[in-house]
């Protein structure tokens, strides 16, 4: 890939820009040592050992991972309607916390967006935020599953997903037809799959805990039929579907027949989904609902194997922030949701990453970075934290008991990931089934927009939701100490983030 | 026991140096130790208690039997506490039960139930509680439709919370109270050390459903019983891993001639009009305890329901009235075994200690 290297003789004087120095860049195009320059919102050079033009912001990247910014599918950024969880502000600065540049607004606000006044709204909003904000429109009027919403508006408006998400249209007569219009414009349906009949009345998984707990449970069935529904009418009416927060083994195994079958099919899983287990509802605590709900441990491994496999296309967050009092009540009368922004990069390596760097072929640059295996930093500008803190697994300051998933070590299957395979789940990947096209290029090379994620791949530090920037609390990992943090995340060429602290 | 029982001033205990357990399933056992069974600082579960703590209330209960047999049925225990009742859902008779406990362990009380007070103008479960907290309650008793209220709110008061039911997850004083009925029916009949050892239970009903069966199945397991369950494949949950069970069954027939306690759950009407059983009718049929089925029983073997029963369905009225049917001593014994364990969880460690030697006191006497 000869168009990668620089030309060394362009001149480094675009005027003031920014310059990312020292990091090992990993994106789709491989692993290099390389700096880089940055002017009017996009790439100059890429190359090591860079000079900074006069002027430039220099970004310290020693250390650490320089990759496209990551991008969310599934943000539920609860504006309007929601803004005392959340705003399409806070859950922007959140997302660009976590190193986000861009992010998927889910449709189930109030009123939702279901129609292009709607999304305008949304996106008007978005256009002041930190991040690109992208919105999904609603499949159905009124996400209510009985007529369909006028996707043609919303797609003229460079919309390209639809999904009634929080629901799954449960119909599938009309499901089909609306499979049928998307082909027509060319846009993917995105199917939150959870049959209400066999799902209704529960609130947590249907298996030993519920039956411990005396909580009413939800079959894994109940998500698989839909799964299976959904990939027969995707064979039916040759649409593109893309399935959010698979949970369940089931699930897994259905989709990667589809996939072997020429079915066009996408599904992301969420990071709570492959780190926390149904066992956690044992605290009682609604901090761990979630739809669909945590699972055994067998089906997170078979999510693992999913995304080892490339069965799962992305890690998304399904972030849903909900306000303390909402989550202040019997477990049952809770609202679901989790944050996921802040956190999902960190979740995701300290619980499937090999924890090597280099072993990508190098591109550009003398030599590949050895930023140390072994190493350990701690103490960043965003983890301050109480050293006592560091190192226990127990979460949950409100109940005071509590064992958390041990991340990173508590399952048999081993599944370990590359770095090359985690960023493809969540930078790339998911940019490409968001169609973002050249707005978020999957390498980093002269002429592509900015938008970048630098993160220290070993720094430890200690989730405490009250310094999280989303405007609610509700993180299962409070108190858990997670590998990987985000240093700088780059919007456009505009750093959003430096050093860890939000620019605005 | 009279007197050196309740002299004690227990108005001025240091805290319990237990932590508040926030619906700790996995620590069940962790509150009993080796030596003096310890106290919990909450009953969430039965299983809190641990063996260890199940015996410590059997035998409270039994002093406080004795001091229901007197003139005046009250000792000053538990004067100057206050015993708060916090009932989200309408059970008249376990909250009565609760608070004559209380009132003859000379305990304050205040009430707070649905449609009364402030539990019906929108205020949230922990503000209500915590109120009642800053209102100078010792203890909550807290009943809630939701599996884990009770959890929830011993997660934010620095009180004591007894679980008066919640949800299908338990009912923890029910579990005491039948364990403590069919002791006093059986006598010392069980086989070994264990208080219901050789003995087989069969908890027959709409299991899924019920918090009775998930604290009845765990405490009468707990005591050595071999418990079984019987209920249509619908009214069980579906994954029984984790119960304590010497197995199930889809038929009550069979299980008639082996079992020494048949324990009869009480059936919702509502479960009852086709989505689990096709209709009441057919339920009874196979599942009442009629006089057919009851002469195929043991002839010493006895039959509990947690009321109130349902005449006609889970038994005949027949079978209801029968000597070996404990119904009424079931609600009789509710008040001793509460007055248990508000003693239990309010009373201090040398209280405790003097009720211990005084109870032992009382059983040598009573001739156990
Ligand atoms: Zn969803």
């Amino acid at each position: 890939m000869p168009e990668l290297s620089t030309d060394p003789k362009a001149p480094c004087s675009a005027g003031p820009g920014v310059v990312i120095k020292g990091g090992t860049i990993v994106d789709a195009a491989g692993q290099r040592a390389c700096d880089i320059v940055i002017s009017r919102g996009r790439i100059e050079h890429v190359q090591p050992g860079c000079e900074v033009p006069c002027g430039a912001k220099v970004l310290d990247a020693s250390g650490c991972i320089v990759a496209p910014g990551l991008v969310d599918l599934h943000s539920h950024l609860r504006e309007p309607g929601g803004e005392l969880a959340e705003t399409v502000e806070s859950g922007s600065r959140a997302a660009a916390l976590g190193g986000y540049s861009a992010v998927v607004a889910m449709p189930n606000t109030d009123p939702p967006i279901d129609n292009a006044s709607a999304a305008h709204h949304v996106l008007d909003l978005g256009a002041h935020a930190l991040v690109e904000v992208m919105v999904a429109g609603a499949i159905t009027v009124d996400r209510a599953g009985e007529r369909l919403a006028p996707m043609a508006e919303m797609a003229s408006m460079g919309i390209s997903l639809f999904t009634d998400d929080g629901t799954g249209v449960q119909d599938g007569g009309l499901m089909r037809r609306a499979m049928e219009y998307a082909r027509g414009l060319g846009v993917t349906l995105a199917q939150h799959c959870e049959d209400r009949s066999l799902a209704s009345g529960g609130h947590m998984h249907e298996g030993r805990w519920s039956s411990i707990l005396g909580i009413p449970g939800i079959p894994a069935e109940a998500e698989e039929l839909m799964v299976a529904r959904d990939l027969m009418l995707a064979r039916l009416t040759g649409a593109r579907l893309h399935l959010l927060h698979l949970s369940t083994a089931g699930s897994v195994e259905l989709v990667r027949k589809a996939k072997s079958a020429g079915i066009k099919v996408t599904a992301e899983v969420t990071p709570h989904h492959l780190c926390l287990s149904d066992e956690e509802v044992a605290s009682y605590d609604p901090l761990f609902k979630v739809s669909p709900p945590l699972r055994p441990v067998e089906h997170i491994i078979a999510l693992q194997a999913g995304l080892e496999d490339g069965t799962v296309d992305a890690v998304a967050t399904d972030h849903a922030p909900h306000a303390t009092q909402a989550k202040e009540a019997p477990f049952d009368q809770a609202p679901s949701g989790m944050l996921g922004l802040e956190t999902a990069l960190a979740v995701v390596l300290t619980e499937l990453w090999d924890g090597r760097v280099g072993s990508s072929p190098q591109i550009c640059g003398e030599k590949t970075t050895d930023i140390g295996a072994t190493r350990q930093t701690t103490g960043t500008a965003r983890s301050s934290h109480s050293p006592g803190m560091a190192g226990s697994r127990s979460i949950g300051p409100a109940g005071g008991r509590h064992r958390l998933v041990d991340l990173g070590a508590c399952l048999p299957s081993g599944i370990r990931l590359n770095l090359m395979q985690i960023l493809t789940l969540l930078s790339w990947q998911p940019a490409s089934i968001a169609r973002l096209g050249s707005a978020h290029p999957s390498v980093l090379r002269p002429g592509a927009v900015a938008s970048i994620c630098v993160f220290d791949p070993f720094t430890r530090w200690v989730v405490d939701p009250d310094r999280l920037a989303s405007k609610s609390k509700n993180t299962p990992f409070a108190g858990v100490e997670l590998q990987g943090q985000v240093r700088h995340t780059l919007v456009g060429g505009e750093p959003v983030v430096i050093e860890g602290e939000a620019q605005r | 026991m009279r007197v050196s029982l309740v002299a004690q001033d227990c108005g001025s205990d240091p805290p319990k140096s237990e932590p508040v357990r926030a619906g700790d399933s996995q620590s069940s056992s962790k509150v009993s130790s080796k030596g003096s069974p310890r106290v919990p600082r909450s009953l969430l579960e039965v299983g809190d208690l641990g063996r260890e703590g199940i015996e410590e209330v059997l035998d409270l209960a039994d002093s406080f039997a004795e001091v229901s047999r007197r003139p005046i049925p009250k000792v000053p225990a538990l004067r100057g506490r206050t015993v708060a009742t916090l009932f989200y859902e309408d059970s008249t008779r376990t909250r009565l039960s609760f608070e004559a406990a209380a009132k003859r362990l000379s305990a304050d009380t205040m009430s707070f139930s649905l449609g009364t007070s402030s539990v019906n103008k929108g205020e949230s479960l922990l503000d209500t509680a915590r109120t009642l907290e800053s209102l100078g309650a010792d203890v909550l008793v807290v009943r809630h439709p939701s599996a884990g209220a009770p959890s929830r709110v011993a997660s934010w008061v620095g009180v004591p919370v007894i679980n008066a039911g919640d949800g299908w997850h338990e009912h923890p004083t029910q579990a005491l109270l039948d364990c403590y009925t069919l002791t006093k029916a059986l006598g010392r009949r069980s086989v070994g050390k264990d208080r219901f050892g050789g003995l087989s239970v069969a908890v027959v009903g709409d299991v899924l459903h019920s918090r009775v069966a998930r604290s009845v199945v765990k405490a009468f397991a707990m005591l050595g019983a071999a418990v079984s369950l019987v209920a249509p494949p619908t009214m069980l949950p579906s994954s029984l891993e984790g119960w304590p069970l010497a197995g199930f069954s889809y038929d009550l027939d069979p299980v008639l001639a082996g079992a020494d306690v048949l324990y009869m759950l009480r059936v919702q009407a509502e479960r009852g009009a086709g989505s689990f059983v096709p209709s009441v009718r057919e339920y009874v049929s196979r599942y009442g305890l009629n006089m057919d089925r009851f002469r195929k029983m043991k002839p010493d073997a006895v039959i509990l329901h947690p009321g109130p029963v349902n005449r006609g369905v889970e038994l005949a009225p027949e079978v209801a009235d029968q000597p070996s049917a404990l119904i009424a001593s079931q609600v009789a014994n509710g008040i001793v075994v509460r007055m248990a364990v508000l003693y239990l969880l309010l009373g201090s460690a040398g209280n405790q200690r003097d009720l211990e030697q005084d109870s032992s006191k009382v059983m040598d006497e009573t001739g156990a």
